[in-house]
């Protein structure tokens, strides 16, 4: 218990340099009366991968939705390199360098995987073929199916896609919702080893997870949500050891 | 009804029914980004015939033209009957329907919105143009070319089938291979994940009913040679061509070209076997059967939306 920072981390316990890639700051968001984020503080330094973990409902997809634009926060900042990015339109924010692996894949299911992932350079003049044999290495299989219908692709391999085509538009920051959402242990395995991979070539990743196991031991930090506030935050692997994540997120029943 | 009759039906089908196939095509993009069923698309092909007949009317074409003054006015017709078509839907986005999906309107809204513009524009069209009708000025001797099986072909069935065809084939290029193309098959099949890739949905909507305005106004322009231009022109034709796109499947391009077809087709023969009166009759009939067995219509796809 004593353990637990508080959600507000104390000024000056980090190294203050540079700004952290993404800020978010006092966050509030509303669905109609509903308040889905109670003032939410979160940061992602360049280079890491943190984990965004709670329960159903807890606002996990609220505050990623909120940092890729399609949610507007009622009060509070979402702040990029220090800059106030929140408000901007998430066809505008694509050119900031996010990129986001929407809940469920979302893949284009009427368009072949090849155009899947040059939907995902969109933003670009005409999608790099060098970025896309890269995301074909990272994913042999979608180069074996790249004239195939994303429809009929396999939950996994649509997931690949999915997270292929966030990455065709080169982002800094990869946000990604339920990557493990209803897919095979070993296919989770391979998904997460390959977002090591990705986050080893240089992109930072806020990553949201029900399964937080695989998210704790890729991430270097983890924040816990409850109900619209950030209930822990700690470096992932105290956070894989606190009794009460182990009881509430890992299935393990409190000694 | 002899045969050579019969592929002279055949022929007036064809020819219809690939007009009923560019005007589908208007129908079935905006359903494709809008879920949108555009009841005013009927007026956008009456204002792309008077844009023809203005143009036409202005430039007051000599009555015996020679072959290259012929071109040039089949040429300025079109691009006048295009331009007022893609116009009109320019505004009609813009001034009816944009609102609306600021304010998440609910889908009954925009449906009456769009019997509403469509009543507005055609009686607008009736003030401004006069009510009576209108044939397109002489641009050409529309004499007979040659004949297809005894069948006669003129000049201005020639011109529509080819123009038409034309039209389709640089519509499935710009849906199929240009980037404008993916950005409105990505918002067909999810806008709020294409503005996510950076697709702005605003722009894509617009650029999808130019593009249909465009294709409308020029078959108005090429329905108004045939026949004539008047302010109620759009009614008939768009509402077959409406039936055509569902069809073939609402949403699907190629599906509205080969709905567009077969019913223009299916209401020409009709009128061979069994007389001008059961016109439409034996078309609809056709198009309730095969929703019957095809729901989807005939190119419709299951695949949804994945959720």
């Amino acid at each position: 218990m004593s353990t637990t920072k508080l959600a507000k981390e104390p000024e000056g316990t980090e190294p203050t340099a540079a700004p952290a890639l993404l800020e978010l700051r006092d966050l509030r968001v509303f669905y109609g009366a509903i308040e889905a984020l109670k003032g939410v503080n979160l940061s992602v330094r360049e280079g890491e991968v943190v984990a965004l973990l709670g329960a159903n409902g807890a606002g996990k997809s609220t505050t990623l939705r909120t940092a890729s634009g399609m949610l507007s926060p009622r009060s509070g900042e979402v702040l990029l390199r220090g800059e106030r990015i929140d408000g901007i339109k998430p066809h505008n924010l694509v050119r900031f360098g996010i990129g986001h692996v929407p809940e469920g894949r979302r893949v284009f299911a009427r368009m072949t995987v090849r155009e899947n992932l040059e939907m995902g350079a969109y933003r670009f003049k005409s999608p790099d073929q060098d970025e896309m044999d890269r995301i074909f290495g990272l994913f042999p299989r979608l180069a074996e199916r790249s004239s195939q219908l994303g429809g009929t692709l396999s939950g996994g391999e649509q997931q690949m896609l999915a997270i292929g085509r966030a990455l065709m538009g080169k982002p800094e920051l990869l946000l990604l919702d339920e990557p493990s959402m209803g897919l095979a242990p070993l296919v989770v395995q391979q998904i997460f080893e390959i977002l090591r991979e990705i986050n080893q070539q240089g992109t930072t990743v806020l990553l949201v997870e029900q399964n937080a196991a695989q998210a704790l031991q890729l991430a270097d930090r983890g924040y816990v949500l409850e109900t619209g506030t950030v209930a822990m935050h700690e470096e992932a692997s105290a956070l894989l050891a606190d009794p009460r994540v182990r009881a509430a997120y890992l299935g393990e029943i409190a000694e | 009804m002899s045969l050579s009759e019969f592929w002279d039906f055949l022929v007036l089908g064809v020819v219809l029914g690939s007009l009923y196939a560019v005007i589908a095509i208007g129908y079935t993009l905006v359903y494709g980004v809008l879920q949108l069923l555009n009841f005013a698309h009927s007026e956008v092909f009456m204002f792309g015939g008077y844009g023809g007949l203005i143009a036409l009317t202005a430039w007051s074409p000599v009555t015996s033209p020679s072959g290259f003054q012929s071109v040039a006015y089949v040429a300025v017709g079109m691009c006048a009957g295009a331009a007022l078509g893609g116009i009109a839907a320019y505004g009609l986005e813009k001034v009816a329907y944009r609102p609306l999906r600021r304010r998440h309107a609910p889908r009954l809204v925009f449906l009456i919105t769009a019997i509403g513009a469509s009543f507005f524009l055609y009686n607008l069209a009736g003030k401004l143009f006069g009510r009576n009708a209108a044939p397109m000025p002489t641009m050409y001797e529309n004499k007979k070319l040659f004949s297809v099986f005894g069948a006669d072909i003129n000049i201005t069935q020639l011109l529509i089938l080819i123009s038409a065809v034309v039209m389709m084939i640089g519509l499935d290029y710009v849906v199929n291979r240009t980037k404008l193309g993916s950005g409105i098959r990505a918002v067909a099949q999810d806008p709020e994940v294409a503005s996510l890739m950076g697709v702005d949905i605003d722009k894509v909507v617009s650029r999808t009913f130019v593009i249909g305005g465009l294709l409308g106004g020029a078959a108005g322009f090429l329905f108004g040679t045939n026949q004539q231009v008047f302010y109620t022109m759009g009614f008939l034709p768009g509402i077959t061509a409406f039936a055509a796109a569902v069809l073939g499947g609402i949403g699907n391009v190629r599906g509205a070209m080969v709905g567009g077809m077969l019913l223009g087709i299916v209401e020409n023969l009709t009128v061979g076997f069994w007389g001008d009166g059961w016109r439409y009759v034996g078309a609809f009939a056709v198009l309730v059967l095969v929703l019957m067995f095809r729901p989807t219509g005939i190119l419709g796809e299951r695949v949804g939306r994945t959720a």
